[in-house]
């Protein structure tokens, strides 16, 4: 650290002892007397440190995101325009766009597509709405306030694999507790893993359980940047607790619900490994009707399974449209809600 | 002075901001397996000796018959390291990648039976042949041709077989007013599953509460199409699955199955199924010789001696796997002496002794000797003969290269939507032909 500050420091110092380019021009017979000194080697060094410095800090993320993400990406890219069997990887013989229309013209795909969506709305809504009930709880002054929240966030610590476990094993369809739950109050048992609903909402259980209380402590941190005479004058004027909560702390919470939302739904769209442990052997069809086979399931399935790595790669590549169009869609309502501010 | 010291220390940071980035990234590329490899085949180990590594997948036996161990002794410059992964279907594709970059498999590499076409049809030449190796004629016949390539070679030698017969719960059979009696029994279901059908709608007229004659509808269907001549392929560029005799016979028995409320309706390999097994839930499954020890496990000290196994309807094979060598491995020399031991008849009746794996070399048969342990909880029933009987007698199949999706399709698909979701039978293989159609791609 001190490095790089007595480095700027200096570097600056020289930028203004150099009268090199414009700035030397510019300030004319200032710096006549050092004008030899760009060419001094050691000066030219500071000048490249001080623009490459800080690409060359940056430079390891964008190294990995090259190696591990964009080369795959484009890669990806490549395949999905061919036919590519995954246990003939050299062979790969032109498609076109044929792996895009025989994904577009199939039930699978727009089935996956539909799951995925409605899986989405399924885990992400209540998550949200229970995350910032959570947090509005925890912003009042509480006994252990920090046992609360560090108990809230142990979900969230949890691996896939084990809570889906767990949860397979809730929802077991003989012997599972929320069947006998259900039996208790005189509920038929459900099949959790075969019905059409309920596999959904079995599997959105999951996925809201994990992460419930991440959201939840990011609302709070916000929750809690909020000015508290904001609370006081509304109490002045004579508001009550809720009505506090829906015209102080929700719109004061605006930029931060936009965020939370934006995660979730990217979440929500690469949702794999919740449905896929929970359909247990062959879980990557999703159940037998393809109930709960979500987009990342349908592409596993093409690709480890099936070997159509061709396929596979355009319904990763159409993800990754999707996944856009999402981001694009967002942008347009930030944009609203700042304009409408 | 100050200047250049400063700029040697830039520069000494700059490197070795260098250093950690590559070493980040060459940590990624040697990824471990689950098992926890070091990195593939390590050449020399410690103190000069060769490591020898075995990639395999599920449970194979060999380490829990302690053979690593003796090898080991019998061979003192070798190490011999297992890579297990559990699932078979993480296993191969990952094995298959390697195999076609050329490095990153180990010394031995697992086939399992459902892999084995692949392997053979398309990854003919990663492998070295073994038939030059050994002598053929140990292994039985169709399981020597499984792994023979179009050109002679042979790439995976034989290890273990899955010969069938029916395992049942003589206790449930006695209360349901079933013959319990082994002999008498595979009299009755003789020739024809749909006749050992027959014997479950017996059974479920006087069905003891809270059990089911069958654990599912999919494991008779696989049982029976093991043993039909026909399964999804009539040759390697035929696909006959919605013509094949086999499948139509067996589809039409697990029909029988599923729409009879004879089945337990519990999914293969799931906790449920496990759980099934523990609590009593079924009074029959069929039983290829690796689910005798599966048995054993699962339903505990509490099933000894209710459990009898009688021969099955008819001679089939369900599983079983293979050992081949990979060109990539550099050490090939060691690594076929070991699977060439690790196949050895006398090796295999080891395997069998300690967890029922059934050997592929008929030679091994005279010999073979259940643990006192397991004869005794499955009723001293004579296991080596019921399955060696089948063994001699199972017809040679030949695999298509996507049997195994094709399959997945039929039983957890088709058969699934017809048993738990109560759809007609037309409509479950109406479904399966849809699946089976976009597994290939048509």
């Amino acid at each position: 650290m001190t490095v790089s500050k007595e480095a700027l420091a200096q570097s600056a110092s020289s930028a203004d002892a150099a009268p090199s380019d414009k700035e030397g021009a510019a300030r004319g017979t200032h710096g006549r007397g050092t004008a030899k000194a760009p060419d001094s080697w050691r000066s030219r060094l500071y000048r490249w440190d001080m623009k490459a410095s800080p690409y060359a800090f940056i430079s390891p993320f964008f190294i990995i995101f090259g190696a591990f993400s964009l080369v795959p990406l484009l890669y990806t890219a490549w395949y999905s325009l061919h036919h590519v069997q995954l246990s003939s990887l050299d062979t790969q013989t032109w498609a076109g766009l044929d792996n895009y229309t025989n994904l577009f013209s199939s039930d699978f795909f727009w089935n996956a597509l539909k799951n995925t969506f409605s899986i989405g709305v399924l885990s992400t809504v209540p998550q949200l709405a229970a995350a910032i009930w959570l947090a509005h709880m925890l912003n009042y002054r509480l006994r252990g306030s920090t046992v609360w929240r560090v108990v809230m966030l142990t979900p969230y610590a949890t691996s896939v694999a084990a809570a889906t476990l767990v949860f397979t094993l809730l929802f077991a369809p003989e012997n599972g507790m929320i069947n006998w739950l259900l039996d208790l109050i005189g509920i038929d048992p459900v099949n959790w893993r075969e019905s059409d609903w309920g596999s959904q909402f079995a599997v959105s259980s999951i996925v809201i359980w994990r992460w419930t209380g991440y959201n939840a402590l990011i609302y709070l941190a916000a929750m809690q940047a909020i000015p508290a005479d904001l609370y006081e004058s509304a109490a002045l004027d004579g508001a009550s607790r809720w009505q506090q909560f829906r015209h102080v702390t929700i719109p004061m919470l605006r930029p931060t619900i936009l965020f939370t939302v934006v995660v979730s739904t990217i979440g929500a769209t690469q949702l794999f490994g919740e449905p896929l442990l929970f359909g247990g052997v062959s879980g990557s069809k999703g159940g037998s009707e393809h109930q709960y086979q979500t987009l990342g399931l349908y592409m596993y399935d093409q690709g480890w399974m099936i070997g159509n790595l061709g396929k596979a790669s355009a319904i990763a590549w159409s993800m990754f449209l999707i996944l856009l169009i999402i981001a694009a869609v967002n942008l347009l309502i930030t944009r609203r809600l700042r304009k409408s501010q | 002075m100050r200047t250049t010291a400063r700029t040697s220390r830039r520069a000494m940071t700059f490197a070795v901001v260098a250093t950690l980035a590559t070493g980040l990234l060459a940590g990624c590329a040697s990824d471990d397996d689950d098992g926890g490899s070091d990195g593939g085949s390590g050449g020399a180990g410690g103190n000069g000796k060769t490591t020898i590594t075995i990639g395999t997948f599920g449970t194979f036996g060999y380490k829990q018959a302690g053979l690593y161990d003796e090898y080991m002794k019998l061979h003192p410059d070798i190490n011999v390291k297992e890579n297990v992964t559990t699932r078979t279907d993480v296993y191969w594709p990952k094995t298959v990648t390697r195999l076609q970059a050329g490095s990153g498999t180990d010394d031995v590499q697992a086939i399992e039976i459902g892999n084995i076409t692949d392997a053979v049809q398309t990854q003919g030449s990663k492998f070295v042949d073994l038939g030059k190796e050994v002598d053929k004629s140990q292994w039985l016949d169709w399981k020597l041709k499984q792994a023979t390539t179009a050109d002679g070679k042979t790439i995976g030698l034989g290890t273990d077989i899955g010969p069938m017969a029916i395992c049942y719960r003589k206790d449930l059979f006695k209360k349901a007013g079933l013959e319990t009696d082994r002999t008498k029994l595979a009299e009755q279901w003789k020739g024809d599953w749909s006749k050992y059908v027959a014997v479950g709608k017996q059974y479920m007229k006087k069905a003891p509460s809270g059990t089911k004659f069958v654990d599912s509808a999919s494991s008779v269907y696989n049982a029976a199409l093991g043993g039909e001549a026909e399964r999804y392929y009539k040759d390697p560029e035929t696909v006959s699955w919605d013509k094949s005799e086999g499948v139509k016979k067996s589809w039409d028995v697990a029909m029988e199955v599923a729409t009879s409320n004879m089945s337990a309706k519990l999914k293969q390999f799931d906790k449920s199924w496990d759980q099934g097994y523990a609590n009593g839930t079924f009074a029959s499954v069929a039983c290829p010789a690796w689910m005798i020890g599966y048995i054993q496990e699962k339903s505990g000290t509490a099933g000894s001696g209710k459990w009898d196994v009688a021969a099955a309807p008819t001679a089939a094979n369900w599983g079983g796997s293979f050992l081949g060598v990979p060109t990539a491995s550099k050490h090939q020399k060691e690594a076929i002496a070991l699977a060439k031991w690790l196949t050895a008849p006398e090796q295999q009746a080891k395997v069998f002794a300690k967890q029922a794996s059934f050997p592929s070399t008929p030679s091994a048969y005279s010999t073979l000797k259940p643990k006192a342990e397991t004869s005794a909880y499955f009723s001293g029933a004579p296991l080596t003969q019921i399955f060696s009987d089948s063994a001699k007698t199972i017809p040679s199949q030949y695999f298509g290269i996507k049997d195994q999706p094709i399959n997945t399709a039929i039983t957890d698909v088709g058969i699934l939507q017809v048993e738990q979701k109560g759809k007609s039978p037309e409509q479950g293989w109406d479904a399966a032909s849809k699946e089976v159609k976009d597994v290939l791609g048509q």
